[in-house]
């Protein structure tokens, strides 16, 4: 019997590949090298893979076709999404370098598993397959299940590792019932079908079946497993325990990087896949949207934990995103990007705050720890300040221009009324933000710190090129939108 | 906004509630309920429970865990190799690059094991 050997060609997959290779490269060389004094090798082997990888995914720019037997799709959505996340597995690395340092726990597995974590991230980008989704979902959630109970000593990291697992494999059992009652409906996993097969959309046109009952149902528990990785409401309640037991730079990275990840799986899935069927779909996804609106800004006002008041701020953002995902049009899609990338800066900015001022065993997070910081550290707290502001959406800041064009895309679309429950829930939560900003500059100091944690050089870098972006994308924000409407061109082509 | 296609779903949700509720209700009314010392025992593959709760009453190494896991892996890797040692006169160099980067992979996990100590029983 003849085999059919199919045609490969790995360009679809060259960032995910120098992710892996790199990673596996640099455990290797940390196992072979062992236990050294300072292993800057590690970080800087980390930093060239994600540059690679940053590489790849430019030269992919541009063109929009299917590889490896319909599986991939090599479009500007999944280029775009693919540097942004390589950009936040830098300040990953960096941040993680300087704080690993600080707390004697530098293992080369870290810069391994961030490596391996960015590599399922990018996949999902590209996935045109529900099952390369599954797959990538799981390569992603396996590595962040580690990195979050990376402090090894502590029991709230491992406590917080434990239930993001539990629940984490629960939601993921959701997703691949779904993809299982997806095949069942219209005989297809495929996101966009082509010369290798047909889609999920174009089998079920061509049954022309008009009870659409079991696709719906698998709809939903699709979006349950990719809700729960951007913390949607109401799968929202791994967030706040996973991110205040996680390690300060893990959890931006969770926050940044899993949310634009699920976020750009929704985004092909719904906008894309299923623009047909929009008007079954969207009663759905607004409920969550204004759920998650609003539970991540009222839950977020009684939080005395400055991780867990980030962690109901970043359900609260998953909610603004969707705005732009429920208007299915180009500005709702190439806003919802111009959203994450921004998002994603803004707040691994913020935790790189927080993980320079924790301390020790990454301890100080509350917001007594916070009192009278401008006055200790003027620098650190007005960093903080620009980036809290920005997520409240504050004016001359990327994060007021994010929620202009996301807001804009449901208004053009008919959905004024999403928009304005969008600007009352970031007026409740601007509110919190203010607490904290008071609590830094209006608020004494109770007690002297026995020892100041400093600030790392990779630290301080990364602070400062978060903060930089931060104001430069809320004055000059032109470009990059530009770049996130031609990203999403490429991508309707499919 | 078609809600009518929701009612399935609907549907759907009502039936599996009634099931689990109704087997449950049903279960309770039915079975006999005659507990014994032995039935609340936790269970050890019909071993009997000792003091500790397992055999011996000590912990379990978590080693056995560790090698069970590189078995499984090596193991795969042999079923892999069988059907590829087969077909290799149709593979020809295509399969011969493919298994190679497989092994490489193991390889790369084997010496990372190795040279972390996984390997050595004794502390």
């Amino acid at each position: 019997m003849p085999l059919d050997i199919p045609a490969v060609r790995l360009t679809g997959i060259a960032p995910e590949i120098a992710l892996c290779a790199t990673a596996l490269l640099l455990l290797v060389i940390d196992a072979v090298l062992g236990e050294r004094r300072n292993r800057w090798y590690l970080p800087a082997l980390a930093s060239i893979g994600l540059g690679l990888s940053i590489y790849f995914a430019t030269e992919a720019w541009g063109t929009t076709r299917l590889e490896l037997s319909g599986m991939v799709a090599v479009d500007g959505f999944a280029s775009f999404v693919k540097i942004t996340l390589a950009v936040f597995g830098l300040l990953t690395v960096w941040l993680g370098r300087d704080f690993l340092v600080r707390e004697r726990a530098e293992e080369g597995e870290f810069y391994g598993l961030v490596l391996f974590a960015v590599a399922g991230m990018m996949l999902m980008a590209g996935a045109a397959d529900l099952i390369v989704v599954f797959l990538a979902l799981e390569t992603f959630s396996l590595a962040l299940y580690v990195l979050v109970g990376f402090r090894r000593r502590s029991l709230l990291s491992q406590e917080s590792s434990m239930k993001y697992f539990l629940l984490g494999s629960f939601s993921t059992a959701f997703f691949l019932l779904g993809i299982a009652f997806v095949y069942g409906a219209v005989g297809s996993t495929n996101l966009y079908g082509g010369e290798d097969g047909p889609g999920i959309v174009s089998s079920f046109m061509a049954t022309g079946a008009s009870d659409v009952g079991l696709l719906i149902l698998a709809m939903g528990l699709l979006i349950v497993g990719l809700g729960f990785k951007v913390a949607a409401v109401p799968f929202h309640m791994w967030t706040p325990d996973a991110y205040q037991g996680a390690p300060s730079p893990v959890t931006g990275f969770m926050a940044a990087g899993s949310k634009i990840a699920g976020f750009a799986a929704l985004l092909r899935l719904l906008d894309v896949t299923l623009y047909p069927l929009r008007e079954d779909w969207r009663p759905l996804v607004i409920g969550v949207a204004v759920l998650t609106m609003v539970v991540g800004s009222v839950l977020a006002v009684v939080q005395e934990d400055v991780k867990r008041l980030l962690a109901y701020s970043s359900i609260a953002h998953a909610g603004f995103v969707f705005t732009g995902l429920i208007a299915a049009n180009d500005r709702g899609v190439s806003g919802s990007l111009f959203y994450l990338a921004t998002y994603g800066i803004t707040v691994l900015g913020a935790f790189a705050v927080v993980a320079v001022l924790s301390g020790r065993d990454d301890e100080k997070v509350t917001l007594r720890d916070y009192r009278g910081l401008f006055y200790d550290r003027p620098l650190l707290a007005g960093a903080l300040t620009l980036f809290l502001l920005s997520l409240a959406g504050v004016p001359v800041t990327s994060g007021f221009v994010a929620k202009l064009v996301v807001f804009g895309a449901a208004i053009q679309e008919g959905y004024w009324w999403l928009a304005v429950v969008g600007m009352v829930t970031s007026a409740i939560a601007a509110f919190f933000y203010l607490k904290v900003l008071v609590v830094m500059y209006m608020q004494e100091k109770e007690t002297e710190d026995a020892e100041r944690v400093r600030s790392g050089p990779l630290s301080t870098g990364v602070i400062g090129l978060a903060a930089l972006a931060t104001i430069v994308l809320g004055l000059y924000w032109g470009p990059l939108i530009d770049v996130a409407e031609r990203a999403t061109l490429f991508f309707a082509g499919g | 906004m078609s809600l009518p296609a929701y009612l399935p779903v609907l549907f759907l949700v009502i039936l599996s509630t009634l099931f689990a509720a109704g087997s449950m209700f049903v279960a309770s009314k039915l079975s006999p309920a005659k507990w014994t010392a032995a039935k609340v025992e936790p269970y050890e593959c019909g071993i009997e429970p000792q003091e500790g709760g397992v055999p011996g009453g000590e912990r379990f190494p978590v080693k056995f865990y560790l090698l069970a896991m590189l078995f499984i892996i090596f193991d795969i890797e042999t079923v892999f190799l069988y059907p590829w040692a087969v077909a290799y006169d149709e593979l020809k160099v295509f399969g011969l690059i493919e298994m190679l980067v497989f092994v490489a992979i193991l390889v790369a996990a084997y010496v990372y094991v190795w040279r972390k100590g996984a390997l050595e029983w004794a502390e």
